[in-house]
């Protein structure tokens, strides 16, 4: 009978460094009012000048694998999810390896924004599934603050830097990661993106110039609408696929894009607010980062423990969306 | 129930007010609507209508006259 594959250590990484809201305050003409209003967000951490996304991943990941009591050589595949690669080539997976020692691991970068972590958990998940390794790392890994134009308000206020691990290993059959819903729409793939930077608008003074290697936003509102319509569908969609209903779920773990948009999904989900992980309020977005780090919070504070049903679920550039439903 | 009815019910259900309180000539500001109370509410219009209005459309939306006549003409 195939193993099930679950979840046997996780840990996160976040940089000291606090950014409150009434500091932007100082460069931007934002209020820590409107920011709380708008976004749920009061402060977010960002690295330290020289820290890059490896190192931040590489420290969640030893954190990881130090729970699920296993050293650097038994991990076999490291997946890093990431919207901010240390460099476009090589894989940021790759430094990751060096800076563990996973000298027996493949690396490899996945790229799908936000939902980075579900799809690199997903994908993790098949290799131990098969048999084929019996331990992945699974991180998700960013230091957004670095492809932000930090004069522009409407987006430079959203984000934050950290990093969160997982070891993904062999468990009973009927525990781990139950079942798994991804989707995407490339027809959407400039609603989020760094326009500059790839073959089609290489890096030039021009692109410089024209901020074309930040992050963008094309609509807000667009965005918000598909965030909040495609988070419970997705999480039904998984959660029928394990023949579970969201009565079922002791806790959703949603990326933490937006707090209105965690809790406009959440009142059409008809879930309490106490069975939602949100800890945007001191992070900001992290993008694939998010989930992993409030997913080990909700296990260190006590709330999350092992044998509870948990939905893990993100959406993002891409556009990009999925769902994993895990027996903690 | 009229669009008016249907209306005015959704943005009592969306906004917390009592639908007793909207009139055609009640604006969503005077109601404390953020944009994204604007745009929950607009989401909540398109299923209910079965239609989708741009980003376009909704900055023109400024009272729930506008959202009943822009309703009427599209549903």
């Amino acid at each position: 009978m195939a193993p099930g594959v679950g979840i046997i250590g996780i840990g996160s990484a976040l940089p000291a460094k606090v950014v409150t809201n009434f500091d932007l305050e100082k460069f931007l003409d934002t209020s820590d009012e409107w920011i709380r209003t708008r976004t749920g967000i009061s402060e977010r951490r960002i690295a330290e000048e020289g820290v890059i996304t490896s190192d931040l991943a590489a420290r969640a990941a030893e954190k990881a694998m130090a729970e699920a009591g296993i050293t650097a050589d038994q991990v076999e595949m490291i997946i890093v999810a990431t919207a901010t690669p240390d460099a476009p080539l090589p894989a940021t997976a790759c430094y990751v390896q060096a800076k563990l020692g996973a000298v027996n691991a493949a690396a490899l970068d996945v790229a799908a924004g936000c939902t980075g972590f579900i799809y690199g958990l997903v994908v993790g998940s098949q290799f131990v599934r098969s048999g084929a390794y019996r331990h992945v790392l699974v991180i998700g890994a960013e230091v957004l603050s670095r492809i932000l134009d930090w004069t522009d308000r409407s987006m430079c206020v959203l984000f934050g830097d950290g990093a969160g691990a997982v070891v993904l290993g062999p468990v009973d059959e009927d525990s781990g990661i139950l079942s798994f819903k991804l989707g995407s729409d490339g027809h959407m793939a400039d609603m989020l993106a760094i326009p500059a930077g790839g073959v089609r608008r290489p890096a030039s003074l021009e692109t410089v110039k024209a901020g074309l290697h930040y992050a963008r936003m094309l609509s807000g509102n667009e965005t918000f609408k598909f965030a909040v319509r495609v988070m419970g569908e997705v999480t039904q969609q998984a959660l029928d696929a394990a023949g579970l209903t969201r009565e079922d779920l002791d806790f959703l773990i949603p990326h933490q894009a937006n707090w209105r948009i965690i809790d406009a999904a959440r009142k059409r989900f008809c879930l309490p607010e106490e069975r939602v992980v949100v800890n945007i309020n001191r992070y900001g977005n992290m993008s694939s980062a998010s989930i992993p780090v409030a997913m080990e919070e909700a296990v260190r504070d006590g709330r999350l423990k092992r044998g509870d049903l948990v939905a893990l679920v993100g959406f993002g550039a891409g556009l990009t969306w999925g769902a994993a439903i895990v027996r903690y | 129930m009229d669009i008016y009815g249907k209306v005015k019910a959704l943005i009592s259900e969306q906004l917390g007010v009592e639908e007793g309180e909207l009139t055609m000539d009640t604006s969503f500001e005077d109601l404390d609507a953020d944009s994204l109370d604007i745009v929950e509410l607009v989401m909540a219009l398109e299923e209910e209508f079965n239609l989708e209005i741009s980003d376009d459309e909704v900055e023109k939306i400024k009272t729930v006259g506008d959202v009943v006549r822009y309703i009427e003409a599209h549903a």
